[in-house]
């Protein structure tokens, strides 16, 4: 089976996820699909499986043009994709979940499925349980599991996105050995979403590497992890001065702090943030850096270790009082997390700022809320519905609504949805926190704004943190290495 | 109370329960597909009624069921309609359509107050009554009650062990899923939620025509209520659901019959058991209250006191499934 | 287009015409006709002074009980249980009725506050039961409702039963001072209409002008968002349904005070369910509460002469109303339906 994909473009309102990319894949080999934050290139695989239609472009199987009206399309033609949180049933035990979707209305035969599942589970030298339910397992066997099922359907193409995020070193061997098993003995493609340099090196036999909806390049392996470097990542643009507000004393001190949620672990994390400084944290998306900052927050259970604010124990508050204790989170939700759709822009500011009274002194807050407006340059009505606001202005709505003063910023995604001017503009009320002391964390997806924004940078792979450079001294390529998965 | 009381005690909680246990699996599958459907209390009463009155006028009981079962799937239909296409939310709905039935058995029901009508002829199973004890309690009654038991051992079947019914469940679960693997989401709701209404109906009327005989104003009140908590005590089960309905009915004779044995002991104490009973098996599901308490069995058991004491309920329960409304990665 | 406009003017009153229509079939189905069904019904409500008397006596509790859910609702709670929470005020001003004694205004204020706290109490119990308990407000709500009703029948056939003996209608009689004052023969109490008007002030101002009022507001339409803004939901859930509670006790001691002058087995009458009602009609509301709960209580009470005047069953009046709700709930919200060219979203341009 020979796939090519020609000049797919895919458009999402404005944004241009694919631009015009041209990929070819052969039985027999492993392929790399590289790329930053919004390089295109999740997109792309859930176009190559049927789950979006492009807006243009032509899908190949051995020369003849195929339509994808949906995933199960793809899978008849032998196309299958493994989500980072594999589309399966929680409730299910896991043959039920296996046999889900065949056709027929009786009895399933559940020795038959167990015998099945068991033998394809061998071939490729996993372990499975079939009675266990879904939601018991670890994300891991979850993806074992979903491989299973394509293979069982007769998936030749196997896609697999980020599949190594959140899964144990004993997973991730079993996993690349029965991938390598399948690409070069059994004659199947495989393709591997990855933004980890050393693992792609280890399993892939060619890459391509998308960049902002464009592929820029494909190398057969073995290659340096330079060349890939180089190809991911275009030259940072140079760092403007600025003066540095960093304090002597430490805001913000993590020790030994160890944090998960259902996906992935961070820790064992030693970090200290200084007073006036910018601490950026890049990446891939769904690497650690958000959970780090939720558990900051105070929005999530930490196993182990202690945080301080400014040398006050904070560990064991609630999120409540630890933005009392001027802890301020921004969260990147918008509309579901973080803004109230049917309240407007004044209601917020009363429900932001600390209590006064039981009555609310509406004229107050609508001064207030006119200061922020302007000074914040939303584009709105103190009386405006938040849902009534667009994506850019919420955003702005939800830094303005951030108390003052704080003493630590938490930011996800700061000036997404913003242009160049208006992100400038953000930044400049942001420094002028940092310039009265306040620490501020944050991630984006932008490496661009983590470079200029931060004094010092940290890499997050696979909830593993690199080490923290500084952001005036260093280069494409090192944090390209870093968030290539170098520590 | 000698033996021969027990027995009949016992037999009267089996045909007392019969009404429930077939309201609990029909709201059992339309909650397996995603849908709550409040309206159980007041689609009962009406289908009381109509099962009732359909009886008398026709003659003939089974008519009787079939115009019952109609009306509990016609009830059902507004409430999939309503929360399938036009995306509202489901208790308000359900909620008004309670009452409303309520008000309808009442008003169209007023002629019929109090009057003898049609009723299911009794029929022991041969062989199986004789058997002692199990036999009168569970096996000398009428085909009402036996289709309960077929209908009990067939949902658990369809839902646990056919392929039609891990489509149901996906559905109820996370429909997502069962949508990328080819399953019509919302037409399957639709059908659940009609069917469970259906069955609903039949319930409605197997208390009028069955176990309390007649019509009467607030005929079956309440029995909708219980049979939805029933429906979460027995984890979205069938067959727990059944074995609630029975502890339920049993927790009532119990009080009933302790009442007497014990006059002193406030009558309050006894009403009000079933209902206390009800709070703490839904606490025990609802919370970590059944962790904690599996912490303190031994540990060999723990796993297997797990996974029969596991509840979990359908996770898109309640919610409104919109089929590709995916964001961007 | 400008039949369109027309057509989404008048919207608002299909549901109207609707419900009068299946009324009017029934009615006809009866062999009645709905001129004479319907003359009955505003006859019944408004015919004499009495009549008008006894549809306010009525809207009095049915306006508290709906006050105090418009606040629940507010926080995104379904209180069943308002039933319960009437029956338990009613109960404990009745104890205070049967065993205290003091001048009349001591007696009925203390009356009053009993009320309202045994029914916050009944309250609190079911939103603890959700916070603790994990048990939804739906079944908490019900099961208190039902072990209410069983102390109530208790205490009807027991200790408080009247001189000749339990007769399962109600207990013995209270003290005159223990009662509200009434106006004439009626059974509207002044006092209790002058509670009422100042319990939905209080609660229209609560949830415009003040801090808890919004927090509220924001954890009933998003809890996540209002969490992430400051607003601690467990005891927002308590204090919000503890709030509704005091409402319906109060609603409560009105019943059995001024209504009544025993406690009844039925002595919620189902007021507390009308009252959800009330409420989805009254689009949640506070202002168009008492307005709604005037009209559901008129139709209510004309249907009682409607069953004097046509022997048709008195729930004619309660078919209309919930047919009214259901077809508001179902159709009222005409932009979403995409009837007249709008959908999900989009806005009408010529509105």
């Amino acid at each position: 089976m020979h796939i090519q994909l020609e000049d797919i473009r895919k458009y999402f309102g404005e944004v241009k996820a694919n631009d015009g990319i041209s990929l070819e894949f052969m039985p027999g080999n492993i392929y790399g699909v590289l790329g930053e934050n919004g390089a295109g290139k999740t997109t792309l695989m859930k176009v190559l499986s049927g789950f979006h239609q492009p807006n243009q472009g032509t899908i190949k199987i051995d020369d003849a043009v195929i339509h994808f009206g949906s995933p199960a399309d793809a899978l008849d033609s032998g196309i299958g994709m493994i989500y980072q949180d594999p589309l399966d049933e929680p409730n299910m035990r896991v043959v039920e979940n296996y046999v889900l979707g065949r056709s027929g209305m009786m009895a399933f035969d559940q020795k038959q499925a167990k015998r099945e599942l068991n033998a394809i589970a061998e071939s490729i030298g996993f372990e499975v349980n079939p009675r266990e339910y879904i939601d018991t397992l670890s994300l891991g066997e979850r993806q074992q599991l979903e491989l299973i099922r394509l293979l069982s359907l007769g998936a030749d193409l196997l896609i697999l996105d980020e599949p190594t995020t959140g899964i144990s070193a004993d997973q991730k061997k079993l996993l690349f050995n029965s991938l390598q098993k399948l690409a070069h003995q059994d004659g199947k493609i495989v393709i591997l979403v990855s933004h980890k340099l050393s693992e792609v090196q280890e399993l892939c036999d060619h890459v391509y590497v998308l960049r902002r909806g464009k592929k820029v390049g494909e190398i057969e392996l073995p290659t340096t992890k330079q060349e890939l470097v180089d190809l991911m990542f275009e030259e940072l643009p140079q760092r403007t001065e600025r003066a540095s507000h960093v304090k002597e004393q430490a805001m913000l001190e993590l020790q030994n702090l160890h944090v998960a949620d259902g996906r992935i672990a961070v820790g064992p994390l030693e970090l200290e943030v200084r007073a006036g400084e910018v601490f950026g944290l890049a990446g891939l998306e769904g690497s650690g850096q958000q959970l780090l900052l939720r558990a900051v927050a105070g929005l999530e259970d930490i196993e182990e270790g202690k945080i301080f604010l400014d040398k006050l124990d904070i560990t064991r508050f609630s999120y409540h009082r630890r933005k009392d204790a001027g802890v301020a989170y921004m969260p990147a939700g918008r509309l579901e997390a973080g803004l109230v759709a049917g309240l407007d822009l004044v209601e917020h500011f009363v429900l932001a700022e600390p209590q006064e009274g039981f009555v609310i002194q509406r004229e107050r807050y609508q001064q207030l809320t006119k200061k922020r407006i302007e000074e914040y340059k939303i584009v709105g009505q103190p009386s405006s519905n938040v849902e009534e606001l667009s994506g850019g202005n919420q955003q702005r709505a939800q830094l303005a609504l951030l108390r003052k003063p704080a003493r630590l910023v938490l930011l996800e995604h700061p000036t997404r949805g913003l242009d160049v001017r208006s992100a400038e503009w953000i930044w400049q009320r942001l420094f002028e926190r940092v310039a009265g002391g306040t620490a501020i964390v944050f991630y984006s997806a932008d490496l661009d704004e983590i470079v200029e924004r931060s004094d010092r940078i940290a890499a997050f792979s696979g909830g593993r943190m690199s080490r923290i450079v500084r952001a005036d001294q260093t280069t494409t390529d090192e944090l390209g290495h870093m968030i290539g998965g170098e520590i | 109370m000698n033996e021969l009381e027990w027995v009949r005690v016992l037999a009267s909680i089996v045909l007392q329960a019969t009404p429930l246990m077939i309201a609990v699996c029909g709201e059992t599958i339309t909650e397996r597909a995603g849908i709550v459907n409040l309206s159980l209390d007041g689609t009962m009463l009406l289908a009381a009624m109509t099962g009732f009155v359909a009886g008398l006028l026709t003659g003939s009981v089974w008519l009787g069921f079939l115009a019952a079962a109609l009306i509990g799937g016609l009830f059902a239909s507004i409430l999939a309609f309503s929360a399938i296409r036009l995306r509202k939310d489901q208790f308000a709905v359900g909620f008004v359509l309670t009452l409303l039935g309520e008000e309808l058995s009442a008003f169209l029901g007023q002629n019929y107050s109090r009057i003898p009508g049609e009723s299911v002829t009794h029929w022991g199973i041969p062989i199986l009554k004789d058997i002692p004890i199990l036999g009168r309690i569970f096996f000398d009654h009428d085909p009402v009650v036996y289709f309960a038991y077929v209908l009990v051992g067939f949902t658990w079947w369809w839902i646990f062990r056919t392929q039609a019914g891990l489509r149901l469940r996906s559905a109820g679960d996370r429909p997502e899923t069962g949508f990328a693997r080819g399953v019509d989401i919302q037409r399957l709701r639709y059908v659940y939620t009609i069917v469970g209404g259906a069955l609903v109906g039949i319930a409605g009327a197997a208390y009028s025509l069955d176990i309390k005989l007649g019509w009467s104003e607030g005929h079956t009140r309440g029995l909708g209520w219980i049979a939805l908590a029933i429906v979460i005590f027995g984890g979205w089960s069938p067959i727990r659901g059944a074995l609630g309905a029975l502890l339920f009915g049993a927790s009532k004779a119990l009080a009933t019959v302790l009442q007497r044995r014990f006059p002193e002991v406030s009558v309050v104490a006894f009403n009000a058991t079933p209902w206390v009973l009800m709070i703490a098996v839904l606490m025990l599901v609802g919370s970590d209250l059944s962790e904690r308490l599996i912490v303190l069995a031994p540990e060999r058991y723990r796993s297997r006191l797990r996974h029969v004491l596991r509840v979990s309920a359908p996770n898109a329960l309640g919610k409104p499934f919109s089929p590709g409304a995916s964001g961007e990665g | 287009m400008t039949g369109r406009i027309w057509l989404r003017r008048l919207w608002p009153l299909a549901p109207i015409i609707g419900s009068l229509a299946i009324t009017s079939g029934l009615l006809l189905l009866f062999g009645v006709s709905p001129f004479e069904g319907f003359g009955a019904l505003i006859q019944g409500a408004f015919g004499t002074q009495a009549k008008v008397l006894s549809v306010a006596a009525f809207w009095v509790p049915l306006t508290l009980a709906a006050t105090g859910l418009v606040v629940a609702f507010t926080a995104g709670l379904w209180n069943i249980g308002v039933e319960g929470q009437i029956v338990m005020g009613a109960v404990a001003a009745s104890w205070l009725a049967l065993r205290f004694d003091a001048p009349r205004p001591i007696l009925l204020a203390a009356e009053i506050l009993i009320a309202m706290a045994a029914g916050a109490l009944w309250a609190g119990l079911t939103a603890l039961l959700k916070t603790r308990g994990g048990v939804h407000e739906i079944f908490g709500g019900l099961a208190l409702n039902n072990v209410a009703i069983i102390l109530t029948n208790f205490l009807i056939s027991g200790p408080w039963q009247p001189p000749e003996g339990g007769t399962f209608r109600g207990t013995v009689p209270f003290p005159d001072k223990a009662l509200f004052p009434l106006l004439g023969e009626s059974r509207l109490s002044p006092l209790s209409v002058l509670l009422t008007i100042v319990a939905v002030a209080a609660v229209y101002f609560i949830l415009r002008g003040t801090y808890w009022g919004l927090k509220l507001d924001a954890l009933g339409r998003n809890p996540r968002s209002a969490f992430l803004l400051g607003v601690s939901s467990e005891r927002e859930v308590v204090f919000a349904m503890m709030f509704c509670g005091a409402l319906a006790g109060l609603g409560g001691a009105v019943r059995v005070l001024s209504w009544f002058d025993s406690l009844r087995q039925s002595i919620s009458g189902g007021i507390g369910f009308l009252a959800l009602l009330v409420v989805m009609l009254a689009l949640f509301r506070v202002i168009l509460v008492p307005f709604i709960a005037f009209f559901f209580s008129a139709v209510l009470n004309g249907s009682i002469s409607l069953q004097l005047r046509t022997q048709l069953h008195s729930s004619l009046g309660g078919i209309l109303t919930s047919v009214l709700v259901l077809l508001v709930l179902l159709f009222g919200d005409y932009r979403r339906l995409g009837l007249f060219g709008a959908r999900e979203g989009e806005t009408l341009a010529d509105e």
